[in-house]
């Protein structure tokens, strides 16, 4: 994304598509889309769109759950998209994942404690007991817990952010480089998410463990994130600093997004009504030109033609894909 | 001001587990005054669905109403035969559940799930104008009429829902969550077309969630819920300008600002057994402030005209948000 070498990179996607069913003619889940995560320095990634807009996508690309239609994903000088199992194993110890739901990412009939027997196992972490509870001890206390809280109990005498919490420990336990974190904490309480998201500023912080954050929730990114990337339809609408992006809005989907975050002030209700065009004349990733301009007030008939470049709207590499930034 | 549409009085809501009742919602009480919307909040477990439940006597076993009255238009609805109870259901008492969208029937039309609520109620089948006609209220087109559930986006089948909550009417429609699963725009629309409704037909409106931010653009009066209790009710402006207790403050702090960065407030969930709630106040194992006195059970009371707290600390501790 930003000036960062492709040598520097711990995690590089270079114009990655992912076209579900025919690649001519299917559903275009990602289009073109580059990024780079440092190599040197950990950092949370938000990606942030509405449903349908890629997000979950590049996870499950990041993951190696599907492989690219186009395009390449590096990590750490592994082509992500080409690695045979043995190798996803070994990408899997340094690249995990926390889910959105933390109910069924439990099997209700153990304890917690075999989440990380499970673990332990598949990635021969441990040598033997002793040292496995160890590491579970310090996972855990990494998050905030103690193995005595919560290894006997089970999922459902947990809270949900307890239970998000303990996945985080799941993943730090294998000392990952990178975890792709989907949604976790929009199943949360609103007052318990703030538990989680200071895990992942800890492991960020301390264990060095950098985050794709993915999520709809603006507010928790405007809050924890470095970098924000803002999808619509499968293409990228927006990138930059998330307190940039969020503090000073140009794509007119971004603006729109951020001015629907309900503000927690009586005062300072939503102005004015907004509309949704027909569904279908919604489903425009395949369209050519820009995949907001049924919705744009701005819209105007240049932009049906070609999907506008990322054009600089501000400072530390904030672009947007607009053509209300065209330079003269 | 009117009388109120609903008054709910000391409603008790319990499940029985085999050591011992879980106090789901313990003396519940609060009105819900004709055209308004009264949010009801507080996190999973704090007793909201089920206080709802138990107003729409819906509590099933090992649930049990332990005590209380839900007084409509004067009528106690815990009084009702059954019979009598479900012709309360829908045509005064409307329940929009907790993940709507998900309730419709995968394998019957739009159409027909509203045709039929109208149908059971009523004894005559809707005409295709009612059916569009709901559908314009709540901003569907008409050419869904002949779809499935599956051909729709979340938003436009929790549109569905409201459509039939306002089918026949009511009285009080109670929204459990209605826009929690949907991306922000979405929930923008489904929101403003709820407030639409409710100021055309001039109906009543509960509305629960756990996000404030939500309740602050949407309701009129908020009663925050703490582990099976009510612990305090205000108009929407005072709960955010002076929320009074002190579980009302985490959780209008709890909603992450946009336009500043600030540390993240850390909070605990729930943290007693709900078999054993603590002897006097119910949120003194969290509260920042508790002392020897709180030990003391804690009535609602008073403290300024239409505010009223569960928290003998409340005047020393009230705070001004600007």
């Amino acid at each position: 994304m930003l000036d960062v070498a492709q040598s520097d990179a711990l995690l590089d996607i270079r114009n990655v598509s992912k076209i579900y069913g025919d690649p001519e003619a299917g559903l275009v889940a990602l289009n073109d889309f580059s990024l780079q995560i440092p190599r040197d320095r950990a950092e949370i990634v938000t990606i942030a769109g509405e449903s349908g807009s890629g997000k979950s996508t590049l996870a499950n690309l990041v993951l190696g759950f599907t492989r690219p239609t186009k395009g390449t994903i590096t990590f750490d000088g592994l082509d992500v998209g080409s690695a045979g199992a043995a190798q996803m194993r070994s990408y899997h110890r340094q690249v995990q994942a926390v889910f959105q739901d933390p109910f069924g990412s439990y099997n209700p009939f153990y304890r917690v404690q075999h989440v990380f027997d499970m673990v332990t196992k598949n990635f021969g972490l441990a040598e033997n007991k002793v040292q496995a509870r160890e590491m579970m001890e310090d996972a855990l206390n990494a998050v905030g817990l103690t193995g005595d809280d919560v290894l006997r109990k089970y999922p459902h005498q947990l809270s949900g952010g307890q239970r998000q919490r303990i996945m985080m420990a799941r993943a730090y336990m294998v000392k990952p480089k990178l975890i792709v974190a989907d949604e976790p904490v929009s199943m949360v309480d609103a007052s318990l998410r703030a538990s989680i998201l200071d895990v992942m500023m800890k492991l960020r912080d301390e264990a060095g463990i950098s985050f794709l954050y993915i999520t709809h929730d603006l507010s928790t990114a405007y809050q924890i994130g470095d970098k924000i990337l803002l999808f619509y339809q499968g293409t990228l609408a927006e990138e930059g600093n998330a307190t940039d992006v969020i503090a000073n809005p140009k794509h007119p989907y971004v603006q729109l997004l951020i001015d629907s975050v309900p503000k927690p002030d009586p005062a300072d209700r939503w102005k004015g009504e907004i509309e949704l065009p027909a569904e279908e004349e919604l489903r425009t990733a395949r369209a050519k030109g820009c995949r907001f301009v049924p919705r744009c007030p701005h819209a105007r008939p240049a932009c049906s033609d070609a999907l506008p470049p990322l054009y600089p709207v501000g400072p530390n590499g904030h672009r947007a894909s607009c053509i209300l930034y065209a330079p003269e | 001001m009117s009388d109120p549409v609903l008054k709910v009085r000391n409603l008790s809501v319990f499940y029985a587990t085999p050591t011992g009742d879980v106090r789901a919602t313990e003396e519940a009480s609060f009105d819900l005054h004709p055209g308004e919307t009264l949010g009801l909040v507080g996190e999973s477990g704090s007793g909201k669905t089920t206080a709802t439940s138990g107003i729409l006597r819906m509590v099933s076993s090992p649930g049990r109403i332990v005590s209380g009255s839900v007084e409509l238009d004067g009528v106690d609805l815990l009084k009702l035969s059954d019979e009598e109870m479900r012709r309360m259901r829908w045509t005064k008492l409307a329940l929009i559940p907790q993940g709507a969208m998900n309730s419709l029937n995968p394998t019957m039309k739009i159409s027909a799930q509203i045709s039929d609520v109208i149908e059971t109620h009523t004894g005559q089948p809707a005409t295709r104008e009612r059916v569009l006609e709901l559908f314009q209220m709540v901003g569907l087109p008409e050419r869904i009429y002949g779809m499935y559930p599956h051909e729709l986006s979340g938003g436009m089948k929790q549109r569905v829902c409201i459509a039939m909550a306002i089918a026949l009417n009511p009285s009080v429609i109670i929204a459990d969550e209605a826009t929690s699963a949907l991306d922000v725009v979405v929930q923008r629309v489904v929101a403003q077309t709820m407030a639409k409704v409710r100021d055309a037909l001039g109906v009543s409106m509960i509305m629960i969630g756990h996000d404030m931010g939500l309740m602050a653009q949407m309701v009129d009066r908020v009663a925050v819920m703490y582990a099976g209790r009510i612990v305090e009710i205000a108009t929407v402006a005072d709960m955010f300008a002076r929320p009074a207790h002190p579980y009302s403050q985490i959780l209008i702090d709890s909603v992450p600002s946009l336009t500043e960065r600030q540390p993240l407030r850390i909070t605990g969930g729930i943290t007693h057994d709900p078999r054993n709630p603590p002897e006097g106040c119910i949120f003194q194992l969290r509260c920042p402030y508790a002392q020897e006195v709180c030990r003391q059970p804690q009535e609602m009371r008073e403290i300024r005209p239409g505010q009223e707290v569960a928290c003998i600390r409340a005047e020393e501790l009230e705070r001004e948000d600007a």
